[in-house]
């Protein structure tokens, strides 16, 4: 074990713990937000993930990661939001099975890269579900540092897709790559140089969290921009069914 | 939680029967060659790219693209364990042995740091990347290793989870003690064995 720990991860259990359902949202028609009540919950830094364990009857396992989408500030709890992934195993579980009440085994919270500890000013840039990590550190800052200067560029196919609609407020510039709904007079179309000049390339940092595809997309312009590599932390969704 | 059971949970992804046995617990099948890097995908050319070992060597050494591509090449059919769950099975690399790559430099410590353009690190004991179980390598699957995946070369340690096969390897730096890399830093474990689930500081 390394010597250098961050206090997170020295607090955290890393064992695997029941948590329990205490409330499922619909956020769009293929994602939804989970709440669990952790009886070994331990705070967070936002950003981080849990990983979630299913087991049939039979034995058999399946483990997944999926991040945190609540602020620590939420004791004893956790939010995760998941995409359903029509030939997974564990997101359609949750989709079409679990229910409030339900018990499911986690352990966490992991990994401390892809995780904000307060730095300013923030560029968030997120694509699809590749925005419920930054929607922890949007939320966390909120509660915490309203003035602290951030910014989430969250690109979507269409309005169906929006995940969080209800709390996407002047911090948050949404653009509609597919098909933008009716009235719409935002930004439309991938995410390019001109939804990026947020950016404050002399002390920023940038969270970016998507596809491969648009995680190589959205880091190129900010480099192209000049925003220097060690300040673009990137996560990538690989399959996480 | 011995004898818990996810209510309503069933089996939905098949392995493949005769590779079922290749995958480590809690590991699923992953058909694809999913991508995952922490920062930006770094741009390194062949004219620009070397391969180094240094540290406590009794000689350093130095590869340049061309000195490179003149060393004894091997196939390597591997399975692929990436700590995020997905594993590759049967897939092969092409590249140079470690144990080539350390005769001339003679190592005189147990550790070595890998690095990598881009800043990337990751720790090993020499024992990991010795006799037979680790490469740099430059091809997969027959084509050259795209850059996503970390071409030109990357360091390839399949026995351990994949993010000890450091992508865009720039070299290896012998060490007198062991310390973390990145990840190992980031709460990954410092060793990282896929059969032992070695995934997190406390497993």
């Amino acid at each position: 074990m390394p010597a250098q720990m961050s206090p997170v991860e020295q607090r955290a259990p890393g064992r695997w713990q029941l948590g329990t359902v205490t409330s499922i949202k619909e956020e769009t028609p293929r994602v939804k937000s989970f709440r669990f009540e952790l009886p070994m919950w331990m705070p967070h830094l936002p950003g981080q993930h849990y990983d979630v364990r299913l087991t049939a009857p039979d034995g058999y396992h399946a483990e997944r990661s999926y991040s945190i989408a609540s602020s620590p500030l939420d004791r004893g709890e956790i939010e995760l939001t998941i995409d359903r992934l029509e030939d997974g195993e564990v997101s359609p579980y949750f989709h079409d099975v679990v229910v409030e009440g339900d018990e499911v085994e986690l352990r966490g919270p992991f990994t401390s890269y892809f995780v904000w500890r307060g730095e300013r000013p923030v560029l968030l840039v997120g694509g699809g579900s590749g925005v419920v990590p930054l929607m922890a550190i949007l939320r966390h800052r909120r509660r915490t540092m309203p003035e602290l200067p951030m910014r989430l560029v969250y690109s979507v196919r269409n309005a169906d897709d929006v995940i969080y609609k209800d709390e996407l407020g002047d911090d948050a510039v949404l653009t509609f790559t597919r098909e933008a709904p009716e009235g719409w007079s935002g930004h439309t179309g991938r995410i390019n140089g001109e939804l990026l000049e947020q950016a404050d390339l002399d002390s920023g940092s940038a969270f970016v969290c998507g596809s491969n595809g648009f995680v190589e997309t959205a880091s190129s312009l900010l480099l192209d921009a000049g925003f220097p590599a060690e300040r673009i932390r990137t996560e990538r969704f690989g399959p996480t069914g | 939680m011995n004898g818990f059971v996810s209510r309503g949970f069933r089996r939905h992804r098949q392995t493949p029967e005769d590779l079922a046995e290749r995958l480590p617990p809690g590991q699923y099948y992953e058909p694809g060659f999913p991508v995952l890097t922490a920062g930006p995908t770094p741009k390194v050319a062949t004219e620009e790219w070397s391969f180094r070992i240094d540290g406590m060597v009794g000689k350093e050494r130095e590869w340049t693209w061309g000195e490179f591509g003149a060393l004894p090449f091997e196939e390597v059919p591997c399975d692929i364990h990436c700590v995020t769950k997905w594993s590759k099975l049967g897939t092969s690399f092409r590249g140079v042995s470690v144990d080539v790559l350390l005769e001339d430099a003679e190592p005189l410590e147990a550790y070595a740091m890998a690095f990598s353009y881009g800043g990337y690190t990751t720790n090993h004991a020499i024992e990991d990347l010795t006799d037979g179980k680790a490469w740099v390598v430059i091809e997969h699957e027959g084509e050259p290793l795209p850059r996503e995946h970390g071409g030109p070369a990357r360091l390839l340690v399949p026995h351990l989870y994949f993010w000890k096969s450091a992508k865009w390897v720039a070299g290896l730096r012998v060490m007198d003690h062991d310390e973390p890399g990145f990840w190992e830093m980031n709460g990954y474990h410092n060793h990282g064995d896929p059969w032992k689930e070695q995934r997190y500081w406390t497993d």
